[in-house]
């Protein structure tokens, strides 16, 4: 904590900070979603992601317009989210969370393999997606640097997240959910539908992953099979850190962990930080061991048994 | 007596299934080989994993870290003290100006595992559930950022290279026996059998006075204990090593060997490591393109393609694995068998 950390404590970082929150904030909304309803931690969500960074690629190598490239990429990750809830989470729904977590780390693992195995047809690892990087342009605001896709991306969380609030507070559809991710038994039992209800949450959190799909791809162009999987990593860290219990808590835990690493990735020298990982994950378990819940949960702990 | 015979069938079977392995690799080509002492240290990974996520019932992505200890300390201490200044410089000076012989080192990685995996348990075996997952994983996560940054203890980024190739057919075969006989002592004993009545019911474990926590530290240890002792063979049998190597991909590749075969079984464990290797070497092969009456020749990749495939397959269609979480048993003993046992081996979740 010198005073070289203070300065480089500058406004530039601290957008970026947020920036960088904001998309995390979104992923840990379409984790957060999946998990109310199913009680399954999504690990594949950051392949569907990538699923629609290659999307992007692919239609930007092809020529086609940038509005009909993200068109693809939504119908893309819409359709893998869809057929990836009929062929692996419906069967699992009675499972173990343990079981459903190990399953979706063999989806992620193996859609990043099929991933691998057409990017390397061309004999080199990673697709450039061009037609997307107009957006990364950077535009001065009161000598801070803000790039485009920074406005894009916190633009994008603030209306996502506010119409999901909407949606799940004032709608019939939205009461159903937050009734299923309370107790989806009794939920069941009073007329709730449990295929619809999980439909359409898969389906947001498709929506949320194809948002993210598009602003991650504008950040950094060239997709590769690891794309958004560091990304996923540190989203659902910060997730369980957060509480996922609650959808609101587990944002916040998304957005923290998200808004934390872009301080310190600007904020400290590259030198200083290849011990990082270590302290960030002992924090991680000091977190854990203190409230298994979450940070932000209430002092009730549903998740976990007590001892 | 027909009991004892079937207890004996429930070691003997998976140690029988390691011998023979190593006896049918002993009659095969150099290159060859290689699969098959994969194959037997993979099962000692496997059931080293077991002892603890098998028998308690609580997942942990973090056990490979054991692996990693065990096979850097018995790798960097086992490295010939004249070549040691030269790749290793500015390791600790106590670490630099020794070496050991191979079984010391087999027994030190041991050591630095289950230490290491009793200081980490103390305070994580209080966690279960998603809480315990994540916890884990973040310890695997410390342990590859320390291995791979810190070249007082290590070579950092660069590859461990010059460690002795030690680890032939029998030593594999006689250390993963070992990791297997430790194994099947423990689930017979008293601490075992406390630990998987906390597995099946932890609220009427307590009521009948198990401590969960003490409990699942025991076998977290033993576990960590076990699995350095199979990272000792491990970098022992590679002859190099990097901190990537035991990091993510093995832990995917040996979890995915304990759910396929069967996660509350040690006969799970075993079956399910020798049948993804031998599947895994396979199509290794058919990458290179191999002829079983008529050729296969796979792209480059599929192979984990075609793992994870199955795995995900496995757990969707057959979510206790192909052995049903069950031990061994002679076909005859069900038959004469009909009650169950007093204490029942490892039943589906």
């Amino acid at each position: 904590m010198s005073g070289s950390f203070v300065a480089a404590l500058d406004a530039q970082t601290v957008v970026d900070a947020i920036g960088l929150g904001a998309v995390y904030a979104l992923m840990a909304v379409g984790i957060g979603l999946v998990f109310g309803v199913l009680r399954l931690v999504n690990f594949a969500y950051g392949q569907i992601v990538m699923a629609g960074a290659y999307t992007l690629a692919f239609t930007s190598q092809a020529d086609w317009p940038t509005w009909a490239g993200i068109a693809m990429c939504v119908v893309v990750v819409v359709a893998l989210s869809a057929a990836m809830d009929r062929l692996v989470f419906r069967p699992l729904r009675t499972q173990s969370p343990a079981v459903m977590l190990v399953t979706t780390f063999a989806v992620a693992f193996l859609l990043q393999n099929v991933a691998l195995l057409i990017d390397v047809r061309d004999d080199t690892i990673g697709e450039p997606a061009a037609s997307v990087a107009s957006l990364n342009r950077a535009i001065t605001v009161w000598g801070v640097d803000v790039r485009k896709v920074t406005i894009v991306a916190i633009v994008v969380a603030v209306v996502a997240l506010g119409l999901l609030a909407l949606l799940l507070r004032r709608t019939r559809i939205g009461l159903q959910m937050r009734a299923a991710a309370t107790d989806f038994g009794t939920a069941r039992l009073l007329g709730v539908r449990a295929n619809t209800v999980i439909g359409v949450a898969v389906l947001l959190s498709a929506l949320l992953a194809a948002a993210v799909a598009v602003i991650l791809t504008v950040q950094n162009p060239l997709v590769s099979p690891d794309f958004a999987l560091k990304d996923t990593i540190i989203v659902l860290v910060g997730v369980v850190v957060g509480g996922i219990d609650r959808l609101w808590t587990a944002t916040l835990g998304g957005f923290a962990i998200g808004f934390a690493t872009g301080v310190i990735n600007g904020a400290l020298p590259t030198d200083k930080t290849v011990f990082l990982p270590s302290v960030v994950f002992l924090l991680v378990i000091g977190v854990l061991l203190v409230r298994p819940a979450g940070l932000f949960a209430r002092g009730r702990s549903g998740l976990v048994e007590r001892l | 007596m027909t009991r004892r015979f079937d207890d004996a069938a429930q070691l003997l079977a998976p140690v029988l299934l390691v011998v023979a392995t190593a006896v049918l690799g002993s009659f095969t080509s150099r290159a060859i080989e290689i699969y098959f002492l994969t194959a037997i240290v993979s099962v000692a990974i496997v059931v080293a994993i077991y002892v603890f996520v098998g028998n308690s019932g609580v997942l942990s992505f973090g056990q490979i870290s054991f692996v990693a200890v065990g096979a850097f300390a018995a790798g960097v201490m086992t490295i010939p003290l004249e070549s040691k200044t030269g790749v290793l410089p500015d390791l600790y000076p106590l670490l630099r100006e020794h070496t050991i012989g191979n079984l010391p080192s087999l027994v030190l990685a041991a050591a630095v595992g289950g230490a290491f995996a009793f200081l980490v348990g103390v305070p994580l075996m209080r966690l279960s559930g998603l809480a315990a997952g994540i916890a884990t994983f973040a310890v695997l996560e410390i342990t590859h950022n320390l291995l791979r940054e810190w070249t007082k203890i290590g070579p950092g980024a660069t590859t461990l290279a010059l460690v002795p190739e030690t680890t032939d057919l029998v030593q594999a075969a006689i250390g993963t026996v070992a990791v297997i006989v430790v194994a099947f002592l423990y689930q017979r004993s008293r601490l075992g059998r406390s630990l998987r009545a906390t597995r099946e019911d932890p609220a009427a474990a307590r009521a009948v006075g198990i401590d969960v926590h003490r409990q699942r530290l025991w076998a977290f240890t033993l576990s960590g204990a076990l699995a350095g002792l199979a990272g000792g063979l491990y970098v022992h049998m590679l002859g190099s090593i990097t901190a990537d190597q035991v990091y993510l991909e093995l832990t995917f590749i040996t979890l995915a060997m304990l759910v396929i075969g069967g996660v509350s079984s040690l006969w799970g464990a075993v079956v399910g490591a020798l049948a993804v290797s031998g599947l895994d070497s396979f199509l290794s092969e058919a990458e290179q393109g191999v002829g079983v009456g008529f050729t296969i020749d796979l792209p480059q990749g599929a192979r984990l393609v075609i793992l994870g495939t199955l795995m995900a397959a496995v757990l969707v269609l057959r979510p206790s694995g192909i052995t049903g979480g069950r031990e061994f048993a002679l076909p005859r003993s069900r038959r004469s068998v009909p009650a169950p046992a007093p204490a029942p081996e490892g039943g589906a979740q």
